[in-house]
């Protein structure tokens, strides 16, 4: 039994330190809310749900070090990075995957019809994936291992953004926070693969390619509004030997249990870099952070308070850095693309069974525009970000491309989450079908930056 | 090399070059004088038409309308036929003036009709006439089923009764392609188009209309008055068929709806572009990189806007590939003409806000570009007409479920 702080005294006469300036009005309406709010949770017979929440809040509400993470050391020596090579660029204008995109993209939408979606609720709940999900992702799909060249013993021929758009898409037509969740650790891998030299490719790596998946993070966005993560507030010092840290890292997946973040700095001439830190750093610690929505992805704050890490901790700045920012962008509008078909693809049978005045309320026009709208903008924006990552595998600039399919993701995704609410009227809102999930998740995709990448 | 690639292809590239000098130094040259002077004949054009039929002629895929006829080759893997070209070139061509490519001598939305369904024969005997298209009467727009005029087979000829509105090009062009019904008892099934040339006995243009925009392209009405047409006139199956009836006339839409979207994002880049340079010399410059929401206001309202037209455009390219890969395309097509159509009108009218009184004033020409956008949210199917047609289409409903 929880224990309320209810101040059971009358309203009239009664004398409270806090809040000082409250006129004796304001405060009496202030405690009545209060007592009734307390009130209602009895008659709603919603006591149960609230201890659950609190027990929840504390369970997900700590602040602890960062997890133990192993000793990385350099596997083997390695000289020169390994990197996959950009792909071809095709003469023609096509829209078909390749037969081995196809199976992939088979592969992954099946894996989240038939374990990411039944699971998604409960994880919603629970803040936290199914617990074996990680490795039966890894083992099924290999999500970490194509985008690491083989000799590093991963299973890439050559660089595809494309195709990690295509998992990317097809993982969150299931559940767009346990995709999160299941891509996170793939965003270090890649950033290591792509911009990594050849002691961080040797040191971080291997762990990537085990059968028991290693979790890690990328971590760039911040928690003050307007983040702009070209000028960062958490900071990188000049310290001896190389960088200390201090900053608040928001949102970030898995932080709790995450060996191994790639962090975003500013440096001391004003630039933003990427620094890979080892989560058992002196100085770092996590906050549980549940949100509106992602929150299967088990969401937490990374806190850094002057975390020495060495020069060649460096990973990333300049113009890869930026690159960093775009392929992020990129896979959350990848992510919005799969929760936005799957809205699609839920509210055409509801509105076609829905029964009002008599016939389908699809037989509306209203209704069956906002179909045609979410059918419309969707297009665009899976074709837009589609440009935009087989530009970036061919090694063509693709800043513009990437920043309107963000643009779109963010406008669009929430409006299609909007209608996907609004179609399903008051049985939108509840729990018992996933559009209200969708809703929260696709709003994330306008603001979040860093946690994945393509 | 094989994969999603959404690039221009190379093949394409000299064509699209040409398309644009034409629109640069041809087309936006006479953009405000056809403008000024309505129902005035662009004598400009008939020199650009030859270019044209050039370029139609060349190698590489068609240019015009008449590119939109769909071949039907064998299964030879990808292809980016004349569908894809000529939408890129209509673009291209649109920047410059979308009212002077509507006057465009040969390449009326009829050209267009004509390629999609005429029999071999046909396209012989009309190839080189610059053909408008006649659906909307006084009495129906839309509801293109509810068309009254009609068409009553007399001997070897049919006899046309009715009225026509809005024929674009209806004056200037050398044939109309009507649509008319042979039954109208027996609804859309009924509903076939005819050419009928221009001075045929029972044919008068009974006035042009003063516009909105697209001035230099002539609205005209036509009235048809026991007008016999030839009956090989008619285009595509002269049977009343109930299940296939109106397929024919549909199909058309299906190919000219990318170009009408096509001109749309031409319209729509001219007001971007223009507005690019406008902000710069104020002092505001688009950053990608940055959060819209750090930049100034107008910086983020130019990147919602450059991102309608990124989504209409590759919607667009999309469609138009469709049909050059012979697959369907009529969803693709719809939404591409809904998702450009409202884009255009909506970036031409922002651009001339975010200008201020140089946007709205007639010594630049987005006041123009806005004026003139507003007709391709409207015609070869309004806005409402598409989201209809998507609708339908996603939800799996028929005509009569979904009214």
């Amino acid at each position: 039994m929880v224990n309320y702080p209810i101040p059971l005294v009358p309203c009239t006469g009664m004398t409270l330190t806090r809040p000082a300036r409250r006129d004796p009005m304001a405060l009496g309406l202030a405690v009545l809310n209060r007592l009734a709010g307390v009130r209602a949770l009895d008659r709603l017979n919603l006591r149960k749900p609230v201890e659950r929440g609190v027990y929840q809040a504390t369970r997900t509400g700590f602040r602890t070090v960062g997890a133990v993470n192993r000793t990385f050391t350099a596997a083997r020596q390695q000289a020169a990075p390994a990197r996959l090579p950009a792909a071809g660029k095709p003469a023609l204008f096509d829209l078909t995957p390749t037969d081995e995109q196809r199976m992939i993209q088979q592969a992954a939408g099946e894996f989240a019809a038939e374990q990411l979606r039944p699971a998604a609720g409960a994880a919603d709940t629970e803040c936290q994936p199914p617990a074996g999900l990680l490795a039966r992702a890894t083992a099924e799909l290999g999500v970490s291992v194509i985008g690491i060249p083989a000799e590093l013993d991963g299973a890439g021929a050559e660089r595809s953004a494309v195709t990690n758009v295509l998992v990317a898409e097809a993982l969150a037509h299931g559940d767009l926070g346990l995709a999160v969740a299941l891509l996170a650790p793939a965003a270090v891998s890649t950033a290591l693969v792509l911009w990594g030299d050849g002691n961080q490719q040797a040191t971080y790596l291997p762990p990537f390619t085990a059968d028991e998946p290693i979790g890690a993070a990328l971590a760039v966005l911040e928690p003050q509004p307007l983040f702009d993560p070209f000028a960062l507030a958490t900071e990188a010092t000049s310290a001896a030997g190389g960088y200390r840290l201090t900053g608040t890292k928001a949102l970030v997946p898995g932080a709790a249990t995450a060996e191994l973040f790639v962090v975003a700095a500013r440096l001391p001439d004003g630039g933003s870099a990427l620094f890979l830190v080892e989560s058992g750093s002196p100085g770092l610690t996590v906050e549980a952070e549940p949100a509106m929505g992602l929150r299967p992805a088990a969401l937490g704050r990374l806190v850094l308070d002057h975390v020495t890490v060495p020069a060649g901790a460096l990973l990333a700045r300049g113009e890869q850095y930026a690159d960093c920012i775009r392929l992020s962008r990129l896979a959350w509008s990848a992510l919005a693309t799969g929760t936005a078909q799957a809205v699609l693809d839920y509210v055409i049978p509801y509105v076609n069974g829905r029964q009002a005045f008599g016939e389908p309320i699809s037989n509306r026009q209203s209704v069956a525009f906002s179909v045609a709208d979410i059918g419309i903008e969707l297009e665009g924006l899976r074709l837009t970000t589609y440009r935009a990552a087989a530009r970036a595998e061919q090694g063509r600039s693709f800043a513009r491309e990437a920043a309107l399919a963000r643009t779109l993701a963010a406008e669009y995704g929430m409006q299609i989450g909007s209608a996907g609410v609004q179609l399903l009227g008051g049985h939108g809102y509840v729990k018992e079908h996933p559009v209200e999930r969708w809703y929260r998740d696709l709003r994330a995709a306008g603001l979040m930056e860093g946690a994945v990448l393509v | 090399m094989t994969g999603i690639n959404l690039e221009v292809p190379r093949k394409f590239r000299p064509l699209i070059k040409q398309a644009h000098d034409v629109a640069e130094q041809v087309l936006r040259a006479n953009s405000r004088k056809y403008d000024l002077a309505e129902h005035e004949y662009p004598t400009e054009l008939d020199m650009l038409a030859a270019l044209v039929d050039g370029l139609n002629d060349g190698g590489s895929g068609g240019a015009g309308a008449s590119g939109v006829r769909r071949s039907h080759g064998g299964d030879e893997g990808n292809r980016n036929g004349s569908n894809l070209s000529t939408v890129l070139s209509i673009l291209e061509v649109a920047w410059g003036d979308v009212a002077l490519v509507l006057s465009m001598p040969r390449q009326g939305l009829g050209n267009a009709a004509i390629a999609s369904v005429a029999t071999d024969d046909q396209l012989r005997r009309f190839a080189g006439k610059w053909a408008a298209m006649a659906i909307t009467e006084p009495g129906c727009g839309s509801d293109s089923a509810a068309i009254r005029t009609t068409a009553v087979r007399d001997g070897d000829c049919y006899v046309l009764n009715g009225e026509k509105i809005y024929v674009t090009a209806g004056q200037r062009a050398d044939a109309v392609v009507v649509w008319a019904t042979l039954d109208r008892a027996k609804g859309r099934a009924a509903i076939k188009s005819f050419v009928v040339e221009k001075g045929t006995p029972g044919m008068v243009v009974e006035r042009v209309e003063r516009k909105l925009g697209i001035r230099a392209s002539d609205t005209a009405t036509i009235r048809f008055t026991d007008c016999r047409v030839p009956a090989e006139n008619l285009l595509g199956n002269p049977d009343i068929d109930a299940d296939r009836g109106f397929t024919g006339a549909m199909q058309t839409f299906d190919n000219t709806r990318p170009l009408v979207a096509a001109m749309a994002l031409g319209v729509a880049r001219a007001a971007l572009d223009e507005t690019r340079t406008l902000l710069a010399r104020a002092g505001v410059e688009i950053d990608y990189d940055r959060p819209a929401l750090v930049q100034p206001a107008a910086a983020a309202t130019f990147l919602q806007l450059e991102a309608d037209w990124e989504a209409a455009y590759l919607t667009t390219l999309e469609a138009a590939w469709l049909a050059d890969n012979n697959r369907p395309n009529s969803l693709q097509a719809s939404m591409a003409k809904a998702k450009a159509g409202r884009s255009a009108t909506n970036i031409t009218l922002r651009c001339v806000q975010l200008a201020g009184a140089t946007g709205y004033a007639e010594r630049e020409l987005l006041e123009k570009w806005a004026r003139d956008a507003k007709i391709l949210d409207i015609f070869e199917g309004t806005q409402q007409i598409q989201q209809l047609i998507v609708a339908r289409r996603l939800l799996g409903k028929t005509s009569a479920e979904l009214k």
